[in-house]
């Protein structure tokens, strides 16, 4: 049925292609890369920076098919990326300089 | 530029020199709220839930405003979204899920599990919740209701689950032992022993 | 407007996704169903501004009951979805 509604790719209530997918319920640990770009959204968070709807929007706007090979948190940091550029908080400039360092 | 071409830790390394720079984050800030977000565990739901089990007016007050019941067992709230508790009964289980992204109640589970984030949980909760619980062995008794909570908004929900039979007497500490991180989202119950082989 | 718990409602049959960038917390599943009040929740900032970063007025949320075999065709009768809808979302049913 969900075929018939031009559902968003990360609306995934009840769709049909993931209904056979196995729980994978094994424990994950996070890795310092997770935690940090969670911890940093949270700090943007507190300081008003950006809100975590912005950072939803941002996840919501990968395309799909990268939206499903990106692990959680590394959809969370380029979306944060995403954030922080269109709202001139830093320039393309500074980053690509910034990643020359990095 | 195409960030979803870029290598993560070098993104990451990126944002660290100019949110520092541009006094917008330091790492001394994202340090401590990373020591802050390590303080939440199912640790601290299982206090809350064992507490309810043997504190009547405080299950009523946690059925009222999770928050500030669990502010008052010490849990920091400040700056967290609002905790609803949602009260299994013996006609009644929930089982809690996100669909559109990850709501999870961190400040009294600590960070959501992975399976709690997968495609799959997001997908299946909503249309299969039981063929979907089945996958941690957990199967209801017949003429037990299931209500899945899709967490979507401002709220954060955990599962105030039932206390299972031949623990009467028990200590709370003894009784929060036995409530683990998916029987306060739903997907399992708490059990007074493990299960006969 | 305001629901008082009881109240029959009916989600929207809105599809936003479908006019252009848009940030929505009322999943696709639930568009056109009817459902039931549960209880208001208090009122929080709009998400569909937040996530623009437009001012964002107070909308009132509310949890709301559906009967769950319903919305899929599939299920054991008396299974039910709560969810968290914006009083915008909802109209009386």
């Amino acid at each position: 049925m969900e075929q018939d509604v031009p559902r968003a790719h990360h609306d995934l209530g009840g769709v049909a292609k993931y209904m056979c997918e196995p729980a994978d319920i094994a424990p994950h640990t996070l890795s310092d890369f997770d935690k940090e770009v969670d911890a940093l959204r949270q700090v943007l968070g507190l300081k008003n920076i950006m809100t975590v709807d912005e950072l939803r929007r941002g996840i919501e706007a990968i395309p799909e098919a990268d939206y499903h090979r990106l692990t959680y948190y590394q959809r969370w940091i380029r979306s944060i990326t995403a954030t922080l550029l269109r709202k001139g908080l830093i320039t393309e400039a500074e980053l690509a300089a910034a990643l020359e360092r990095a | 530029m195409n960030l979803l071409a870029l290598d993560d830790d070098r993104l990451l390394g990126a944002l660290r020199l100019l949110l520092a720079e541009k006094n917008l984050a330091s790492p001394a800030e994202v340090a401590e709220r990373l020591a802050i977000t390590e303080q939440g565990s199912p640790a601290q739901g299982a206090r809350m839930v064992a507490k309810a089990w043997t504190d009547p007016a405080f299950r009523a007050a946690m059925l009222e405003d999770g928050t500030r019941a669990a502010e008052s067992q010490g849990i920091v709230m400040r700056g967290a979204p609002p905790l609803g508790v949602l009260e299994n009964t013996p006609a009644l289980h929930h089982l809690v899920v996100c669909t559109l992204c990850s709501c999870y109640p961190r400040a009294v589970l600590g960070y959501p599990p992975f399976w709690y984030k997968s495609a799959g949980y997001r997908a299946r909760a909503v249309r299969d919740p039981r063929g979907l619980i089945a996958e941690w062995g957990t199967v209801l008794p017949e003429g037990v209701k299931i209500r899945v909570v899709d967490s979507t908004a401002d709220y954060r929900w955990m599962v105030l689950p039932l206390r299972p039979a031949g623990t009467e007497g028990w200590s709370e500490d003894a009784l929060a032992a036995l409530v683990h991180e998916g029987d306060m989202v739903g997907v399992t119950v708490p059990r007074a022993a493990a299960p006969a082989a | 407007m305001g629901f008082a718990p009881g109240a029959a409602v009916r989600v929207k049959n809105d599809w936003p996704e479908t006019r252009g960038p848009c940030h929505i917390r009322t999943p696709h599943y639930l568009r056109g169903r009817a459902g039931t009040v549960q209880r208001a929740l208090g009122a929080f900032p709009n998400p569909e501004d937040l996530a623009f970063a437009r001012p964002a007025p107070l909308r009132a949320l509310y949890h709301v009951r559906f009967d769950q075999p319903a919305v899929w065709q599939q299920g054991k009768p008396g299974d039910e979805l709560m969810v968290e809808i914006f009083e915008h979302w909802l109209e009386p049913a």
